[in-house]
């Protein structure tokens, strides 16, 4: 009966229907209803995303999906971020484009996260797609200004170019002009990763000037503070605005120039850049305070009382970015000014410092979770933290979704009571029961782990460092975390047991991380041995983990599901259980 | 094959089979290590922090802690660091001084490093650190000549750089901080291709990275 239903409808009439459902769930689960649903969804799915480019490849993804416009791929574990992924390891986009090059010429977008993308790349999107007019590279590396050249010169197009926090190579400033002066339709671009190398302002200018839909323009160092202005007035519609270095001599004209080139910026809701601020043309950027609603003070080297001024005059602020030069003073201040505060993190001006060089402690964080009643997301750097204060920021927010707290010195005690933290963040998981994303640090015991398991049903997320006893802590996260997907870890003494008594787990995550912990390399072995769908890949530099003892534990384990089988490009570093080294080809 | 069990020395990388060494491949081949007995006597800092810290690593025989050895070669003041840790990215760890990353070119090694040169305060220090990125070499009379030596091949090496003017020079010539200001790059150049590269009068040298 209910199959006739399903072909009563004609494709076009479901396809219609289909075009409604744009979240990536809602449509993998409209294509398990029936077979006539997987194949109409099929056909009409536009955008991918893909959270590890090794869970399938390039061939699968373009027989089951022929009509892609978009797509999103991550590469590399997020630990890459701190240099814990020897250079070399993988997430090379190449053969994702060489496909889609050939199967989705209309292909409008990509976008990539953690991915080796080479100028041999970037000039074969710049060939292929005559539509293309996304692409973001978000932590990328591996590419020059001359593929960004390719990309300006063909993308006629191209709306929105965002490099974030990329690494390239920076030839020469001249890729800008390759923008033809025909070229209109720029409506973002990120450039604020390039080095200090000298960006063709000119050409900068022009672009501006020319591109009436601009809504988003963030600069790198290279662009000095006299030149924002001019700048700003040939895009006074910005919506998102990153300054460059922020510092010059004190000239009365040019700050008066700025200050009027900013208070023309009606719409401008984001700022972001001021790297080496100096206070005094922080008062240029007042006449758009009241309006700003994210601002990332994070590269400022502004203090305090400069620093509490500012933010003070931002009642609308959801978004804060800010180094510990704010201090537990300018939180409190902040607690009192911006109600509307969302999302807060604060970075440490001097991470490898052996003593504190600011007052910036958990009572700030306390103060924030009294006063900002909308207070979701936060990422807080600090060197001391009590269990009082978890278990008040946890009661006090319990609409929490992202909780990331790195106490600097790994196994530091609550100061107060001398114990470790596990009661802290058992309190954050057993309140904030919409939780995604948490990130541990202190001392902690299985405990916290026992917690975890307990409370954290939504947790999808988990960063762990330094912490636990034994085997028992791993255990109570794998079998607890109904919704995990990620679990990274870090220097804890987790080993074979709970990881071999959980394999079944990690075939309903996406990923699990483990460096300097205690697996041997059997237990990896014998994983891969049983869980044909799991790639598991030891990262071990030292040479083949056969020619150390069995019970001498691999440096790094990646271990993540996949459907395209062991990977084809893994260097020699990467031991996987079908080893034979000597017929390894790199 | 490998002599001892449990052991990883740098030595067995300089001797022996080191299959390794010689594969083409972007990781090196002598990552800096610093096992918690060697004491890390090289770099001089502080051990307070790795001895405070029970890193628990299981094993003790073979568990290592990684050290970044950049990160060690600065003052005493700042701690020995571990690896990623604290969970800082790159970018902003230098965005409280100005960053100075230089890539740094081995002839014959198919991988590059990058150093910050303001994490230095002498020549002597980088020099060091050099060596001990690249483990297969041995500095040698590095006051003077400012040589670096191949244990394996007994090749010499000698460190230059290009400057702002894109000019080749040899490393150690002119003031210490003039150096940070106009180094966009080093080289580890074989003595036999340094020859005709003099201080001070430097010719146009083709790169090969």
């Amino acid at each position: 009966m209910q199959k006739k239903m399903a072909y009563s409808f004609p494709d076009e009439v479901l396809e219609h229907v289909f075009s409604f459902i744009q979240s990536d769930k809602d449509r993998n689960a409209v294509s398990m209803v029936c077979k006539s649903w997987y194949d109409i969804e099929r056909w009409c799915r536009r955008k991918i995303f893909v959270g590890n480019c090794y869970a399938v490849n390039p061939r699968i993804v373009i027989r089951r999906f022929p009509e892609v416009r978009s797509i999103e791929l991550k590469g590399k574990p997020h630990f890459a971020d701190f240099n814990l992924v020897p250079d070399g390891w993988g997430g090379y986009v190449f053969p994702w484009i060489l496909e889609m090059a050939r199967a989705y010429p209309w292909l409008e977008e990509i976008r990539l996260k953690r991915m080796v993308v080479t100028d041999e790349s970037l000039e074969l999107i710049a060939k292929s797609f005559k539509n293309f007019k996304v692409l973001v590279l978000f932590s990328c590396e591996g590419f020059s200004t001359d593929g960004l050249a390719a990309i300006a010169a063909s993308c006629k197009n191209l709306r929105e170019l965002d490099l974030r926090d990329s690494e390239v190579d920076d030839l020469s400033g001249h890729w800008l002009s390759h923008f033809p002066e025909t070229y209109t339709s720029l409506v973002s671009l990120n450039i604020s990763c390039l080095g200090s190398d000298e960006v063709s302002f000119s050409a900068l200018e022009r672009l501006v000037g020319r591109c009436p839909n601009l809504r988003t323009l963030l600069l790198n160092r290279a662009v000095p503070l006299d030149k924002i202005a001019n700048i700003l007035r040939r895009a006074p519609q910005l919506v998102e605005f990153g300054t460059g270095t922020y510092t010059a001599e004190l000239r009365p004209d040019v700050f008066s120039y700025l200050a009027g080139a900013f208070s023309s910026c009606k719409e401008l809701r984001s700022l972001s850049g001021f790297w080496e601020a100096v206070p005094a043309y922080i008062p240029a950027i007042y006449s758009v305070c009241s309006r700003l609603t994210s601002l990332n003070l994070s590269f400022a080297t502004i203090q305090n009382p400069d620093l509490i001024k500012l933010v003070s005059l931002c009642p609308s602020l959801q978004r804060l970015l800010v180094l510990d030069y704010i201090e537990d003073s300018g939180l409190e201040a902040l607690a009192s000014s911006c109600k509307d505060l969302q999302e807060l993190r604060v970075f440490p001006s001097d991470p490898f410092g052996v003593e504190p060089n600011v007052s910036l402690t958990e009572q700030g964080l306390v103060a924030i979770s009294w006063g900002c009643p909308k207070l979701e997301s936060v990422l807080y750097f600090c060197r001391q933290m009590s269990n009082a204060a978890l278990v008040t920021i946890a009661q006090n927010r319990p609409n929490l979704t992202r909780f990331r707290l790195c106490i600097i010195d790994p196994k530091t005690v609550d100061y107060l009571t001398h114990e470790p933290l596990d009661v802290g963040f058992g309190a954050i998981v057993e309140h904030c029961k919409d939780l995604r994303r948490l990130s541990l640090s202190g001392l902690l015991t299985d405990r916290v782990f026992d917690y975890i398991g307990t409370y954290a049903k939504k947790l999808e997320m988990l960063s762990v460092a330094f912490a636990g006893d034994s085997d028992l802590g791993l255990h109570h996260v794998l079998s607890g975390c109904e919704s995990l997907r990620k679990l990274e870890i870090r220097d804890c003494p987790f080993g074979d047991k709970a990881l071999l008594a959980n394999a079944a787990k990690l075939e309903t995550m996406r990923s699990l991380w483990m460096s300097s912990c205690s697996v041997s390399f059997g237990a990896c072995k014998l994983l891969g041995q049983k869980m044909p769908r799991l790639n598991v890949e030891v990262i071990d530099e030292r040479g083949h983990p056969d020619s150390r003892p069995e019970s001498c534990p691999v440096d790094k384990l990646y271990i993540y599901r996949s459907v395209a089988g062991p990977r084809v490009d893994m260097p020699p570093f990467v031991w996987t259980k079908d080893e034979d080294s000597s017929l390894r080809l790199s | 094959m490998s002599p001892e069990n449990g052991k990883h020395l740098p030595e067995n990388y300089a001797t022996g089979l080191n299959f390794e060494a010689t594969e083409l491949t972007l990781g090196l081949p002598g990552k800096p290590r610093v096992t918690i007995s060697d004491g890390g006597a090289k770099s001089g800092t502080k051990r307070g922090f790795l001895e405070t810290v029970d890193l628990n690593l299981g094993d003790k025989d073979c568990g290592q802690s990684q050290i970044d050895v950049q990160e060690a070669a600065k003052s005493p003041v700042s701690k020995a660091q571990v690896v990623g840790w604290p969970p800082v990215r790159g970018f902003r760890k230098n965005a409280m001084k100005s960053c100075k990353y230089v890539k740094v070119a081995v002839d014959g090694a198919p991988y590059l490093r990058k150093v910050d040169l303001q994490m230095y305060s002498s020549y002597q220090l980088l020099l060091s650190s050099l060596e001990d990125m690249f483990s297969c070499f041995i500095m040698r009379n590095y006051l003077n000549e400012k040589k670096i030596v191949d244990q394996v091949n007994g090749l010499e090496y000698v460190p230059t750089y290009e400057d702002k003017d894109g000019d080749w020079m040899m490393v150690g010539d002119v003031p210490w901080q003039m150096f940070v200001e106009s180094c966009k790059r080093l080289r580890l150049m074989k003595s036999s291709e340094a020859i005709g590269l003099a201080p001070n009068t430097p010719p146009k040298c083709s790169s090969t990275t």
